[in-house]
């Protein structure tokens, strides 16, 4: 354990050594509020549904940005030759990496707060629907980011493991609003189709295993990615 | 400390490796010797676990790379070529990652990266970026991170390539100073490097091992006379000259050397034993009716050695 948070500290300083962390936050904070408050207004109604419904379109481009590189670039610098022949098991590089980028994605989910904070302002807000909202954007986010582990582990090129990630995350994404041309059960994998009930203040514990399962499977497979060096 | 048997690594169907078995005892820097793509750096990274063989098993101080990688990685400071390290990061910063990646924190993990830091003399660079850093400092960074958890066993891929010959000269003393106490294997294409630092090298080709003597051993070998002699001529009359050299008394192998200049031919001589032929291989010219143009007394070098074991490897 002690490994697997070393680890992930490490993986979320070092966002903020360079540009990336700044640029795509920044980036989905202002594509945020523009999306956001110009609907706002026109609905006249004191909820963040919408919020929570952008942040996780955002997410499907904001998430393969920030994933990109953790293993992709570590293979391309050689750094991960440095970092296995550690005293540690392969699953602790991976769940370290992945929970330093959650961390991440932890801090934009802390620069929405003044979304449910401003809104309050304009009239009575629940809470509930905004705390379950909070849970389902972070389990969609942590899914959309173990996409991008995965896509990384594939390549030593970023811009290869962003694009690999961007096609699964936006398929996951877009597959309900194609359901008038693909039959029901499409719906049923897709991620806003499990995260809207949480916006609205519904927990269904099948939506927390979808996710969970994604996460899982995603960590599986690039651990699987890891220990194959070993053989080939 | 470190015992490998008949390790066996294929890529696909490129051999790197074929049943090389080695010891490597307490307290000896032993020296990985071998042209690029020899199997150096595969057999470093079987005995750090991060690749396995094919066939063949391994033990690093006493841990089995199979049965207890992370026993055998905890006893190993290892510094992969070209000595990647996370650039975005300050020198301090990265060494306590790494002093913490080996549970080291606190009062403990202070007082070891000092350690490491006044070993490798990095007092002055500590707050800054290793992207900064000239190759010499990172070289030496990645010696530190190596050291940090001040390990029995010392891993070192190819840790003098690329350095200028001042940064080299004071890697190496630093090598040599930390295999005063420690297992010590590096490897390199640099025979002078062996030379100065290493109890033992091992040369390795076609991924075999082809020789296993101390340097002093090696040397001696190098240390065989042998009679340069340059005559003047063509490539028609090279079998010919050849011919005369050969009639020699004590003459043991002549070889005609290539890529001489034009009119110009190069032979070898070598000597029975420590006869010296100079006097008989400047009568058989002028008996032969050969101008001699020049006559040199040359010892066999160390690269000759070198490149005639690892040719073998290659055959």
């Amino acid at each position: 354990m002690q490994n697997i948070l070393t680890i992930a500290g490490r993986q979320f300083r070092s966002y903020w050594n360079g540009p990336t962390a700044y640029i795509v936050l920044s980036l989905v904070l202002a594509a945020l509020g523009w999306f956001f408050w110009s609907l706002f207004f026109l609905k006249d109604e004191a909820s963040v549904r919408d919020m929570f419904e952008w942040v996780g379109i955002l997410s499907a481009f904001a998430t393969p940005a920030l994933a990109m590189g953790l293993l992709a670039d570590e293979k391309r610098q050689g750094t991960i030759e440095l970092l296995i022949t550690l005293p540690v098991r392969d699953h602790e590089v991976v769940l370290g990496k992945f929970l330093g980028v959650l961390g991440l994605y932890g801090v934009l989910a802390l620069l929405t707060l003044p979304y449910p904070i401003a809104v309050s302002q304009f009239g009575p807000l629940e809470a509930g629907p905004v705390v379950t909202g909070y849970v389902g954007m972070l389990l969609q986010g942590a899914a959309m980011l173990s996409i991008g582990l995965m896509a990384s582990s594939f390549t030593e090129n970023q811009v290869v493991a962003f694009f690999v990630a961007i096609t699964i995350t936006m398929t996951f994404l877009l597959i309900d609003k194609m359901g008038a041309f693909l039959p029901g059960a499409l719906q049923w994998i897709s991620f806003g189709y499990h995260a809207a009930p949480m916006t609205r203040g519904v927990v269904d514990l099948r939506n927390v295993v979808f996710f969970l399962s994604v996460i899982a499977l995603c960590l599986g497979v690039t651990q699987i990615g890891l220990e194959r060096r070993r053989w080939s | 400390m470190i015992e490998a048997q008949e390790l066996h690594k294929l890529y696909g169907s490129q051999t790197a490796l074929q049943k090389a078995s080695f010891k490597v005892h307490r307290g000896e820097v032993v020296g990985l010797l071998g042209p690029n793509g020899a199997g150096k750096s595969t057999t470093m990274k079987i005995l750090t676990c991060y690749i396995s063989p094919t066939s063949g098993t391994a033990t690093v101080n006493g841990c089995d790379v199979f049965d207890d990688p992370v026993g055998a990685r905890r006893a190993i400071g290892y510094l992969p070529e070209s000595t990647p390290l996370y650039y975005e990061m300050m020198v301090l910063e990265y060494l306590e990652f790494m002093a913490a990646m080996r549970g080291f924190k606190g009062v403990e993990g202070r007082r070891r990266i000092k350690t490491a830091v006044e070993q490798t003399s990095l007092g002055d660079v500590l707050g800054k970026e290793i992207r900064a850093l000239s190759k010499g400092y990172k070289q030496r960074v990645g010696l530190a991170q190596a050291l940090v958890h001040e390990p029995p066993i010392l891993i070192l891929d190819e840790p003098m390539s690329g350095l200028d010959p001042n940064q080299a000269s004071e890697i190496r003393d630093l090598i040599k100073e930390i295999g005063e106490k420690r297992t010590v294997i590096l490897s390199t294409h640099n025979l002078a490097e062996v030379q100065v630092t290493c109890d033992r090298v091992l040369i390795i080709s076609g991924g075999r091992i082809v020789a296993d003597d101390t340097p002093e051993e090696l040397t001696d070998r190098a240390g065989k006379a042998k009679y340069v002699a340059t005559v003047k001529g063509d490539a028609s009359s090279s079998a010919a000259t050849q011919k005369v050299f050969e009639k020699i008394k004590g003459a043991a192998t002549v070889r005609a050397r290539t890529g001489e200049e034009a009119g110009e031919l190069i032979f070898e001589v070598l000597p029975e034993g420590d006869k010296d032929l100079r006097a008989d291989i400047f009568k058989a010219a002028v008996a032969a009716d050969l101008v001699l143009l020049g006559l040199e007394h040359q010892g066999e070098n160390l690269e000759d050695i070198f490149r005639e074991l690892t040719r073998v490897g290659e055959a």
